[in-house]
């Protein structure tokens, strides 16, 4: 069984139900991948594992361990950690202390991981005094990352992490988030740039209208011709 | 000669009194930012919470007056001023919990928000008239002046004199104290860069495990410690009324808006932005003029662009000429 386990989720905003019985799934070390078109929930389907919308059926497993009813913040403090898809950073505070809030819920010394977090983004030590609001799209979404890792965090999930980067940053992107999967983190995204994503995944989830179409390998989903005619642009 | 008598003129009447009333100001705009930059609304209760304050700072003034406690040459409103703030504290928490927090709960609309406000305003006010009533007291005691305008020009020989008021050292060395003290809190300290990020971004602030709750109740706290230093500075200086207290609610409102609401910094700039227009604009220069322009230009009039009854349409004019031309004030805060 996966680390994490999201099985036939329901739910949505208000009376308005978007997710019609979704199930994903994210091991420690992997990187699965959620594509699909606009509106098919994607993003929902991130804040329903992590509590951010309510859930009418269906369940949430971290670990071997059932998440249901608890709020967010206990769902960080078990070890998840999410990188929404815009406002993701504290655009008045400086790239150092958005780091330092994103440890806030720590009690243990925090210098440690700041000096890992550097290591993995170089252009975040660079930047380090400066505002989080001054930064480019790339450095944006890499401080935005860097912040759900201060929490030393099992699962991250990532909403989108290319939106609005430049295109020859992208790549760049997807390399570090490897290098996050590297240190044995299970790693949750949706992604625009379908193909590019899909290339990068152990595990891929083609979602439509809520619900899953297709799931398979990242390769799986590149060759299978309908899965590339409707999502990929041939 | 000439040229030294007119800058003492401008000193006594313009510089010295703006230095004074626009930290008064910019302390009290900072209690408005804040609010506006953790909770989002203009707090219209804001002046009445200054009035609130002085008000306590004169009852226990009072109080220890009539057991001959003091620290003369300091007025006794100092040695008040903690406790005065300890109660102004506690009912601006009081009120958040009774009515701001229900709005809170509901995600009311910000123009709500500033209703509900009006009205703890309304309650505020009806409060002080019934505790001390409408009329004008004396806040101040101990030694008024530390340089007298008489001394001042025999010292230097001088036709002008200039006077500097205990009031006005003492507004200039606590604001002075207090400004670091909160920017070192806000970017120091654990909780103040806590609050500063739930000021910029709410919803990620929960994510990362900052407790709403907490940093409402610290926002209240400091508002209630700036307005009510404002509010018994204000009256050391001048005097201690309840109504010229609501009075200052439009140019407290000027001057964070100048500065960019939810912009500290800002809401202090702007209040000696505001300060030095208002006593700049009513000021009459015939005297300063008369030192420095020969004889044959001296002025006719009082050379007064606007006369002293008029200095709130100042703070109103820089108000609109502001949300008209930059809204988001002159240090990019929020939009207004
Ligand atoms: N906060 C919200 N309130 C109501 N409906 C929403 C909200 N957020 C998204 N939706 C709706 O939910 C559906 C799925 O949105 P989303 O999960 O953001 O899709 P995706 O991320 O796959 O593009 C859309 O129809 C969208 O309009
Ligand atoms: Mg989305």
């Amino acid at each position: 069984m996966s680390y994490l386990v999201a099985k036939d989720l329901v739910g949505g905003y208000g009376d308005t139900t978007i997710l019609h019985g979704c199930s994903l799934t994210a091991d420690c070390g992997r990187i699965s991948v959620i594509v699909g078109p606009n509106g098919a929930g994607k993003s929902t389907a991130m804040k329903a594992i992590l509590g951010l919308v309510k859930v009418t059926a269906g369940s949430v497993v971290l670990g071997g361990k059932n998440l249901d009813g608890l709020s967010p913040q206990a769902r960080v403090r078990r070890g998840m950690a999410i990188v929404p898809q815009v406002e993701n950073v504290f655009p008045s505070l400086t790239v150092q202390e958005n780091l330092e809030m994103g440890a806030y819920l720590r009690r243990d010394p925090i210098n440690d991981t700041l000096e890992e977090i550097y290591e993995l983004f170089p252009v975040l030590a660079d930047m380090r005094l400066k505002t989080a609001g001054n930064l480019s799209g790339g450095q944006r979404q890499q401080l935005a990352v860097g912040r759900a890792l201060m929490t030393k965090p099992t699962t991250v999930l990532l909403d989108e992490p290319t939106a609005g980067v430049a295109p020859i940053v992208i790549a760049t992107l997807f390399d570090m988030i490897i290098r996050v999967a590297e240190r044995n983190i299970a790693i949750l995204m949706c992604e625009q740039n379908a193909s590019q994503a899909l290339a990068i995944a152990d595990v891929g989830f083609v979602l439509v209208q809520g619900r899953n179409r297709h799931t398979g390998s990242g390769p799986e989903l590149l060759a299978n011709p309908e899965v590339r005619r409707s999502f990929l642009g041939g | 000669m000439e040229a030294v008598n007119a800058l003492v003129l401008l000193g006594n009447y313009v510089i010295v009194p703006g230095l004074a009333y626009g930290s008064q100001l910019g302390l009290s705009a900072l209690g408005v930012t804040l609010i506006y930059g953790v909770l989002r609304f203009s707090n219209f209760a804001h002046g009445d919470t200054m009035a609130f304050g002085a008000m306590i700072a004169l009852l226990v003034t009072w109080l220890l007056q009539s057991m001959e406690i003091s620290i003369a040459p300091l007025p006794t409103a100092l040695l008040a001023l903690p406790v005065a703030i300890a109660g102004t504290a506690l009912l601006v928490l009081a009120f958040d919990y009774g009515v701001y927090r229900h709005f809170r709960r509901v995600k009311a609309s910000p123009v709500v928000f500033v209703i509900a406000s009006t009205g703890v305003m309304f309650v505020m006010q009806g409060l002080i008239r019934f505790i001390v009533g409408p009329n004008d007291r004396n806040l101040a005691d101990g030694s008024r002046f530390i340089v007298r305008a008489r001394d001042f020009k025999d010292a230097f020989g001088l036709n002008e004199g200039l006077a500097i008021k205990a009031s006005q050292v003492l507004t200039l060395g606590i604001t002075i104290v207090l400004v670091l003290w909160l920017f070192w809190f806000l970017h120091r300290t654990k909780t103040g860069k806590a609050m500063r990020a739930y000021a910029d971004n709410e919803d990620l602030a929960r994510l990362s495990g900052i407790s709403p709750q907490t940093v409402v109740m610290l926002a209240w706290t400091l508002t209630a410690a700036l307005a009510t230093t404002a509010g018994v500075l204000y009256g050391l200086d001048k005097t201690f009324k309840p109504l010229i207290y609501f009075h200052l609610l439009l140019p407290t409102f000027a001057a964070a808006i100048v500065g960019g609401l939810g912009n500290p910094l800002g809401a202090l700039a702007g209040g000696f932005i505001v300060a030095f227009s208002e006593i700049g604009i009513t000021y009459a220069y015939k005297r300063f003029l008369v030192y420095i322009l020969p004889e044959s230009m001296e002025p006719a009039g009082l050379v007064q662009l606007l006369s002293t009854e008029y200095k709130f349409a100042v703070s109103f004019f820089i108000l609109v000429v502001v949300l008209l031309v930059r809204p988001t004030g002159i240090f990019a805060g929020r939009s207004a």
